[in-house]
């Protein structure tokens, strides 16, 4: 997993509550043996005006310009606005996996469906929790700002405007043992892989023990 | 405190650490691997420039999207052949043990594991799989994963697990003749209910459970998880070891006998303590059939559909009520009136040689009802087939009007051409009963593999004793 430390991005503001895992990822999406190259689809019928099927060239699809995700503005944004409940719906780890593949690092909503809020951390997304107002307050800056530029840093776990004329500033919470695993880039396989040495003494344990097994 | 249960002792082997949140990190000693939930396990483990840590705990073979028929012509839709293709691919690139489509191994990864020896007593068992609960019959730790964890056990042989609580199930006593493993199991989660399991690992115990087959202890095991729980076990005896002696991943010679040794540890202690027990009567469990869309709506062969008006608590009544309205089955029928469509014998609960051969027992001399618009007989693995064609079984199916296929999971979930139209009513000896599950609209009754012979001799639901040599 890639490992997170400062971010400096345009923002995207998504301004619907209550966006569902089949929204961000619709299922005949699923039948993918890819965990990567869901990119193309996310958000996929709000983002085009015909119905997507998995192997066509998304390409020469006609495009929804209305969609927040084909303004010419937000192309190359990172971070992702959002509101209450972001992600509810099924457990599909696909959710996260387009929008990481998309180009998302970071979300931030007052509140996360719980088990996508899980699936972030595993994918090496970024989800920030804020309160209503704050979320409301960045939201608004971003639209009436053209290339609205935001930095996350998660050191320090604050969240800074990048333009020099706008001044906004505000810390945000996480578990710790979260904010450890995406700055040390650590997955859950990585964190195991940190025990390495102890998986290799109960094996060589084992082997005395039960041989048939090696 | 000393005394430990079968379970405690297989969990506490395989602890390499334990962690500050009460989690442990558990040492996996094998893993099966399939079509379906491996793709992007393998992929996660290409992106992050991962092998895996032992390659000889992995064992693959494609089933779910297999088809079972024509198997020459390779597989025709796209998207199944993509999956099947893929697991080939990512066994060849990583060096993974898989026994392919052509390989007389091929077969369902329950199946296929237990025969050739690589389902061993004392051992920790996962896939990418719920139904991974049938190893378990080995004395052995075996549970269903994810995708992620699939990965997870890839990379690092380990899981990150948190120990579930102890449930004894106890059945006492002989059994009646013709009763099964599959009637035992439908009378157990009758009794304590789809979610009765949940949270708690499962050993069954007591008189009849020993006097099964290992056969009849996978059929046993493997719908553990349709109690709920992800573990179902039962202690290693002379049954067990007798089955394992000779398989090609067997220990042999000198390794064999210390490993008996081993092995022989693997049963609770007499004073262990569960947090549950469970005791059924073997006496009085009869021939099973299920009749709504849970596998804990079933009956006995010779009662009447279950009334939902009869039903006290609400919630269940209506439940039953959308179950009998599904089914299209009325309240007060008995159950040996309704007729079948289409019966299935085969999954990963019923395809071993036994099941074909209680299935052929019933089948010989007789012919399939002109009412059955299709009998199905899909062994489990490609050895099962040749012995039951080595033992004449193919012959007697075919003779009776029964199509005899190729291995896979065909009809239990039909993933790959196997199906029900919708409303089509099928006696099948697989394992859940869901909505949708054999086929949009189509309707299962779970049953043995000998009730579902009978089914499909008589056109109807029948007492299988009625038929064929006891
Ligand atoms: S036979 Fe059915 S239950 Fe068993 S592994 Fe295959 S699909 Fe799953």
């Amino acid at each position: 997993m890639e490992k997170f430390t400062k971010i400096t991005a345009i923002a995207m503001p998504l301004d619907r509550v209550n966006v569902d895992t089949d929204a961000i990822i619709p299922k005949q999406f699923l039948k993918s043996i890819h965990k990567s190259g869901f990119g193309p689809n996310l958000f996929d019928e709000w983002r085009y005006l015909d119905q997507g099927e998995p192997g066509m060239d998304n390409t020469n699809r006609p495009l929804n310009q209305n969609f927040i995700l084909n303004k010419s503005r937000y192309q190359g944004s990172q971070i992702l606005l959002a509101r209450d409940n972001f992600g509810c719906g099924s457990s599909r780890e696909h959710a996260p996996w387009a929008l990481e593949d998309y180009g998302f690092r970071v979300i931030i909503a007052p509140s996360f469906a719980d088990i996508f809020y899980n699936n972030c951390f595993k994918n090496g997304l970024l989800p920030i929790i804020l309160a209503e107002e704050i979320v409301d307050q960045l939201f608004n800056l971003t639209v009436a700002n053209e290339g609205f530029q935001l930095s996350v840093d998660l050191a320090e776990q604050k969240i800074t405007s990048a333009m020099e004329s706008i001044t906004f500033s505000t810390d945000f919470e996480l578990d710790q043992f979260r904010r450890h695993c995406l700055l040390e880039g650590l997955d859950e396989i990585g964190l195991t892989l940190e025990h390495a040495d102890d998986i290799r003494a109960y094996e060589s344990i084992q082997k005395e023990i039960t041989p048939w097994l090696f | 405190m000393g005394a430990k249960t079968l379970y405690d002792k297989l969990w506490e082997s395989h602890i390499v650490r334990e962690n500050d949140d009460g989690t442990s990190l558990l040492y996996i000693d094998r893993q099966l691997i399939h079509e379906v939930t491996s793709p992007q396990a393998f992929e996660g483990l290409r992106m992050a420039n991962r092998k895996p840590w032992k390659l000889s705990a992995n064992l693959a073979t494609p089933d779910h999207n297999v088809p079972t028929s024509h198997r020459e012509q390779g597989i025709v839709d796209p998207i199944a052949k993509l999956q099947v293709d893929t697991l080939d691919q990512n066994c060849d690139l990583f060096n993974i043990t898989e026994f392919k489509m052509d390989d007389i191994r091929q077969g369902i990864v329950h199946v296929i594991s237990p025969e050739q020896g690589a389902t061993l007593p004392g051992m920790t068992l996962v896939c990418g799989d719920s139904h991974t609960s049938t190893h378990g019959a080995f004395g052995t730790l075996a549970f269903g994963i994810g995708t992620s964890e699939v990965e997870h056990v890839l990379a690092t042989q380990c899981l990150i697990q948190k120990k579930s609580k102890n449930m004894l199930v106890q059945v006492d006593g002989q059994l009646n003749p013709g009763i099964t493993a599959k009637d035992v199991i439908l009378a157990i989660i009758g009794k304590i209910g789809t979610a009765g399991g949940t949270g708690y690992a499962i050993e069954f115990a007591g008189e009849a459970i020993r006097s099964f087959s290992m056969e009849g202890r996978m059929t046993l095991s493997n719908m553990a998880i349709e109690a709920g729980a992800r573990a179902g076990m039962i202690a290693v005896d002379d049954t067990t070891i007798k089955y394992v002696k000779n398989r090609p991943y067997a220990p042999q010679a000198e390794v064999w006998d210390k490993a008996v040794i081993y092995w022989q540890g693997f049963h609770s202690d007499t004073d262990a303590h569960f947090d549950k027990v469970v005791s059924l009567d073997a006496t009085e469990i009869k021939h099973q059939v299920t009749w709504g869309t849970s596998p804990e709506m079933t009956m006995a062969i010779d009662e009447t559909i279950p009334d939902p008006a009869k039903e006290a608590d609400l919630v269940k009544s209506s439940g039953m009520q959308a179950a009998l309205d599904y089914m299209g089955l009325t309240a007060g029928t008995p159950i040996n009136e309704v007729a079948v469509d289409v019966v299935f014998i085969g999954s990963c609960t019923n395809s071993r040689i036994e099941d074909m051969r209680a299935a052929a027992n019933i089948a010989k001399g007789n012919k399939v009802a002109s009412n059955i618009k299709q009998a199905l007989v899909v062994p489990g693995s490609g050895l099962i087939k040749q012995q039951a064609e080595q033992e004449g079984l193919d012959q007697i199916f075919i003779d009776a009007g029964f199509e005899w296929r190729d291995p896979g999971c065909s009809m239990c979930l039909a993933m790959n051409a196997d199906r029900l139209e919708s409303g089509e009513r099928c006696a099948s000896t697989s394992n859940r009963n869901f909505e949708g599950r054999q086929g949009q609209g189509g309707r299962t009754h779970l049953v043995s593999p000998a009730m579902a012979a009978a089914a499909a001799i008589k056109g109807h639901f029948v007492n299988s004793n009625e038929l064929g040599s006891q």
